[in-house]
């Protein structure tokens, strides 16, 4: 297919530019296979936007004589309006729009025809290899192996090729376990803890069924987890009664006699469908500029997104607190272990784990717990909140846990590495981007459309030195520690930086916060001038000894 | 004294407690925990004493403060508890002025440092700074004697052609004698903020003084001869006052006038919405939507929008179309003190630097009588003549400087520090409803003002993102009023509970690097001007060993400290950087332990900590 076929008016004059706390600007708009090219040329400010058609979450349209208008709202939770003259050609643009945004083969989507003009330092899609995990791990216990038995994603589609397994497991014994398991997703590693040798496990519901299956290799292979005579606890991520009735479609949970070692916390998170909603609501209502108090609390109130990231927080906490406080193992499963399975377990980490408060840390992160671990970018982040296509498998899992990161972030400004831009750079290009590192829906998938060797990795372009000084937070200082984080109400906060970013006249609180970093700047060139003028003047006062003598 | 006391974490639903010691001083309720650390509490900051029912280690007792400090203690022995609660009872309640803890604390200041202290803010200063008296408003001596209205202050500035009669006819007119007066002026725009109480209009009484009087005012304005009138009360509060011969202008009576009601609630429906705000706000285990319903039905950020908004009206009134305004409520001291106050800040950057904040508050707040007293409740008295609108004044302006960080010379810990002094009564400067009841009780002679107390300590208080050129002297700054603007303000309501507040302060760590790097600033100057010394020195070699034997000593002596170790980089921040009481134990989800160290049936005790937990 010709992108060519699809825009049928390629080029607009005298388009005008709506955006909120923007004036209007006057000027053309042009459409490629991938982008919408707004510029505009007068002297004063000469400006241009560039929209990659996969960034347009929604297009409307509408007419007042033969000035059409389009309102174009992004996946970013941007909106725009242009209006154009002459109603073909709004007409033609409007459908050109929305075909290109809508593309379905993803061998045409941009990261198959993005060209980087920058020189790639280090391949990313190399950057964060399971071995090198692996050889971390190796170095403080050698309780756990390598396994290779998935392979060709033979034993479970949505695994990556080697995962971490306990070193007393074979890999036939796991290939048993997987049939036990939910989508074959077998228990494997998520996070060891150095500090006391305790694990984390994830893996999706067991197929217990009506009758009470179990599988002896499943019962042995968590078992190895623990330390003689302690218990573990294995954190489920739906409520009791839903766990309960898994069983009827062949699901199901891990029974107490079976598994008399383990106890079984039901910490409850929304399925994914049910955040979608909430993220359309929260929204709308962050959208709607007219809202009086009552209304803007009530909409707030209704779209429960905050007490998403109230539970989600507390089941992390609670999953570190086991591992932490309580010196025992855990194992992480929902119903399909691909939700809020890794949102726990990724978020329990950032507690825990110092490393994954820095950038590459959290990279690594990102790549083990969701991209290596099978959660279906591609169908979560096919639409944002404007989808008004009947909802199916959309949703914001990845979104509330960077948010989730967010919340802690502004607990502990000082222990991230990565500052909030960051953040919001992930999500976006998790929905949207040139890269294709969130292609396809797991590893499986993405071997198969070589993304590897068609595509940029997002990480080739991040850890360049020169775009990483804009995510680098200036107050970042090592610690150690585990942090916990308050979930009380009152401890929250809407994340602005995301829902209102285009909803409020910004402009001040960037100042305010280049002038925070210029404070911490300014300290650290003071600091290294006395600490130059020192030296000065200890060895002129050497010196001087030394002619003394 | 009473021993083994236990203070209990307001927010943990575990026993968790310390154990130490309280002490009842002459001032102030003292509990030494185990671990040496004390807690101050100020019987005049004491709202309410409650003694809970009888539990099986001791009797609960539970003090609230007006600075939303919630302590609970659990006294061993019920005799001793109620004891503490009868002492507390009397205490706290305080019958006379001159029992109030201003009267008895003493600074060690001297006497002309006390009225130096008192003269700190001088209005008549600040007429003068605003521009007048001038060609259209002058001094007026009409209630040089508090006679036309003992709760205004004596001087007054009138428009110059409002005569004696017209002022004396007017104040008649006037609820409480309180009539149109200057608050403010806009020297650039020639326009004026005017305030007064509601007229005794009723039905259909007019009065021809005051029709003057506002005519005067309108014609003060030589850029707009149309003027504003707000009523800051919700329309039909105010036509329900004219059944008892007050209400507000008729438009009809008085020429030149735009008349606005902008709905601004009384005392009464402001003490409660407070009061409903603090019961959720204080609510253990509480869950988000609970929280957002509570803040909902309470109405407190609602009626903090109204104020703000208000604010906004006047501001442009007088920025955009250069017209007066004219405010009142029902008496003219509550929110026609917040309108008032609020407008002029958005005017006029002086009042967002320390010292203008300072005059804002003595002006629109103090010398135009705003019952102190009564609506902080620093005597025994009415209990429905309490409420929070000074502290809903301050949260206005905390949600300015989060609006405009940089806008601001003073930051969040200046408010709260006012507001502490507020119910404190420490300090002279809010004893009393009115300047003349503050006459009468030689403050100036007996107390001692807050204001150079709050200089001397400055540097707590400064803002560090402060930009004196973020706007120049008179640009108007214009707030954003939209809903989700306003934000539940956690540092006031829960500035003693710790657990709620970031584990890491950015805010402490920028006013500590910023304070380090003026202190940087001035070692550079030093070691450069030591290394110039020196490289001086090297080439008159004779002179330098003269002067090192003549003067070995100074030398050493004045390097400053933190020159003499070998420090790591920024040294001021470790301890700030260091994470504030980071565990489990002060959080929600931290009662899981207790849980889980119990040997019980696992699934039904986990199931029912995780439940507490989350609830």
């Amino acid at each position: 297919m010709e992108f060519a076929e699809l825009i049928k008016t390629p080029r607009a004059d005298n388009v005008v530019l709506h955006r909120p706390f923007h004036p209007a600007v006057e000027g053309t708009l042009c459409l490629t296979g991938h982008h919408l090219i707004f510029s505009s040329r007068r002297q004063d400010n000469a400006e241009e936007l560039w929209l990659l058609h996969s960034d347009i979450d929604s297009i409307e349209k509408r007419f007042v004589g033969s000035l059409g208008t389009i309102v174009i709202k992004c996946k970013d939770l941007r909106i725009i309006q242009l209006d154009i003259p002459g109603m073909e050609e709004c007409l033609n643009i409007a459908s050109s729009i929305e075909a290109l945004s809508t593309l379905d083969s993803v061998t045409l989507m941009y990261p198959f025809f993005y060209r980087p003009m920058f020189e790639v330092l280090e391949d990313g899609w190399s950057s964060f290899l399971l071995e090198q995990e692996f050889e971390l791990l190796s170095s403080v216990t050698n309780e756990w192996r390598l396994s290779c038995v998935n392979k060709e994603f033979s034993v479970c589609p949505s695994y990556p090729s080697v995962v971490i397994v306990p070193k007393c497991i074979d890999d036939e014994a796991l290939r048993k376990v997987a049939l036990f398991r939910h989508g074959g997703r077998f228990p494997v590693l998520s996070y060891y803890h150095k500090k006391n040798g305790m694990a984390m496990m994830r893996s999706s519901q067991p197929l217990t069924g009506t009758n009470g299956r179990r599988c002896k290799e499943d019962e042995k292979l968590i078992n190895a987890t623990l330390r003689s005579g302690r218990r573990g606890f294995v954190i489920d991520t739906r409520p009791l009664n839903v766990a309960q009735q898994a069983r009827a479609k062949g699901g199901g949970f891990e029974q107490e006699v079976h598994y008399p070692q383990w106890r079984r916390i039901h910490k409850y998170i929304e399925r994914f469908n049910i955040l979608q909603e909430s993220f359309i609501k929260l929204v709308e209502a962050c959208n709607d500029q007219s809202h009086n108090m009552d209304r803007w609390l009530s909409k707030l109130e209704a779209s429960n997104w905050l007490t998403h990231i109230k539970e989600l927080l507390t089941a992390a906490c609670l999953a570190a607190q086991c591992i932490d406080r309580e010196g025992a193992s855990v194992l992480v499963h929902g119903s399909e272990g691909t939700d809020s399975t890794l949102q726990v377990t990724s978020l329990a980490q950032i507690i825990l784990d110092p490393r994954c408060r820095t950038i590459r840390g959290f990279e690594a992160l990102i790549v083990r717990e969701w991209l290596q671990a099978g959660h279906p970018f591609q169908q979560r982040c096919a639409q944002s909140a404007y989808s008004n296509s009947k909802q199916k498998w959309e949703a914001p899992v990845f979104l509330l846990f960077l948010e989730c990161v967010w919340q802690i972030h502004r607990q502990f400004p000082c222990s991230f590495e990565f500052n909030e831009q960051f953040l919001i750079m992930l999500f976006e290009h998790a929905y949207a981007s040139q890269f294709g590192t969130f292609l396809g829906n797991n590893e499986n998938e993405r071997a198969k459309l070589k993304l590897p060797q068609k595509t940029m990795s997002l990480w080739s372009w991040v850890n360049r030195p020169e775009e990483l000084i804009r995510f680098q937070n200036p107050l970042y200082e090592a610690n150690s520690l585990v942090i916990w984080p308050s979930v009380a109400p009152q401890s929250l906060q809407l994340w602005e930086g995301v829902f209102l970013r285009w909803n409020r006249p910004s402009r001040f609180l960037e100042e305010a916060e280049e002038e925070r970093m210029n404070i911490i700047k300014y300290n650290k060139e003071l600091q290294a001038k006395v600490n130059a003028l020192r030296r000065q003047l200890a060895e002129m006062e050497t010196d001087e000894e030394a002619q003394e003598e | 004294q009473v021993e083994q006391v236990k203070l209990l974490d307001r927010f943990s639903t575990s026993n968790k407690s310390l154990t130490g010691t309280l002490y009842l001083t002459a001032t102030h309720l003292l509990f030494i925990d185990s671990s040496q650390r004390e807690t101050w509490i100020l019987h005049h900051h004491i709202a309410a004493v409650e003694k809970l029912p009888l539990t099986t280690s001791g009797c609960p007792l539970v003090i609230q403060c007006k600075n939303f400090r919630i302590v609970h203690f659990v006294v061993p022995r019920e005799r001793d508890c109620h004891d503490i609660y009868n002492s507390l009872l009397q205490l706290s309640r305080t019958a006379k002025y001159e029992e109030l803890y201003a009267f008895s604390y003493n600074p060690k200041q001297n006497e002309s440092e006390q009225v130096k202290g008192w003269q700190l803010i001088d209005l008549a200063e600040e007429y003068k700074r605003m521009g007048v008296p001038n060609a259209y408003w002058q001094l007026s001596d009409a209630n040089r004697d508090y006679k036309i209205c003992e709760t205004y202050p004596r001087d007054l500035y009138v428009p110059r052609t409002a005569s004696k009669p017209i002022i004396v006819g007017s104040s008649k007119f006037r609820s409480k004698g309180r009539f149109p007066v200057l608050s403010y002026y806009h020297k650039n725009k020639e326009a004026a903020i005017c305030r007064c109480s509601q007229p005794l209009s009723g039905f259909s009484a007019r009065c021809l003084e005051d029709e003057h009087m506002l005519q005067a005012i309108s014609k003060a304005n030589p850029s707009n001869r149309y003027m504003y009138v707000m009523d800051t009360r919700p329309k039909l509060n105010a036509m329900a006052n004219r059944a008892a011969g007050k209400g507000y202008e008729n438009e009809d009576n008085y020429s030149n006038i735009r008349f606005q009601f902008v709905g601004i609630e009384n005392i009464h429906v402001m003490r409660s919405s407070l009061q409903k705000l603090l019961e959720v706000s204080g609510t253990r285990g509480l869950s988000v939507n609970d929280f957002l319903s509570g803040l909902e039905n309470s109405g407190w950020l609602r009626h903090v929008k109204a104020v703000l908004d208000a604010a906004v009206f006047l501001a442009k009134a007088i920025a955009v179309e250069s017209a007066s305004v004219l405010v009142h409520c029902s008496d003219g001291w509550d929110r026609t003190s917040q309108v008032c106050s609020l407008g002029a800040l958005l005017l006029d950057s002086y009042y967002r630097t320390i010292k203008g904040f300072m005059v804002l508050i003595e002006k629109d707040w103090i010398s135009f009588g705003h019952k102190f007293s009564d609506r902080c409740c620093q005597l025994d008295g009415d209990p429905k003549e309490i409420s929070p609108v000074f502290t809903q004044f301050l949260e206005s302006v905390w949600n300015l400087t989060e609006q405009f960080p940089q806008a601001f010379e003073y930051n969040e810990a200046f408010l709260l520090q006012i507001h502490e002094h507020v119910h404190s009564c420490q300090f002279g400067n809010f004893l009393g409803n009115c300047q003349k009841e503050r006459e009468e009780l030689k403050l100036k002679e007996k107390t001692y003002s807050l204001w150079p107390f709050l200089l001397a300590e400055q540097k707590k208080y400064q803002n560090p993102l402060y930009n004196p050129d973020f706007s120049p002297e008179l640009t108007l700054l214009e707030p954003n009023t939209v809903s989700f603007n306003f934000k539940f303000w956690r540092n006031m309501y829960h500035q003693f509970d710790r657990s709620m507040h970031p584990r890491q302060s950015m805010f402490n760590l920028i006013m500590n690097t910023s304070e380090q790097n003026k202190q940087l600033e001035e070692d550079i100057k030093e070691l450069e001007a030591k290394i110039k010394q020196r490289n001086g020195q090297s080439d008159v070699v004779f002179v330098k060993e003269q002067e090192q034997t003549a003067h070995p000593a100074p030398v050493a002596l004045k390097i400053p400290p933190c020159f003499q170790k070998e420090q790591p980089p920024m040294p001021v921040n470790d301890a700030v950087r260091t994470i504030e009481g980071s565990n489990t134990a002060d959080n929600r989800y931290s009662e899981l332990v207790s849980e889980f160290s119990k040997a019980e049936p696992a699934v039904v005790s986990l199931e029912y900590g995780v439940a507490r937990m989350t609830c």
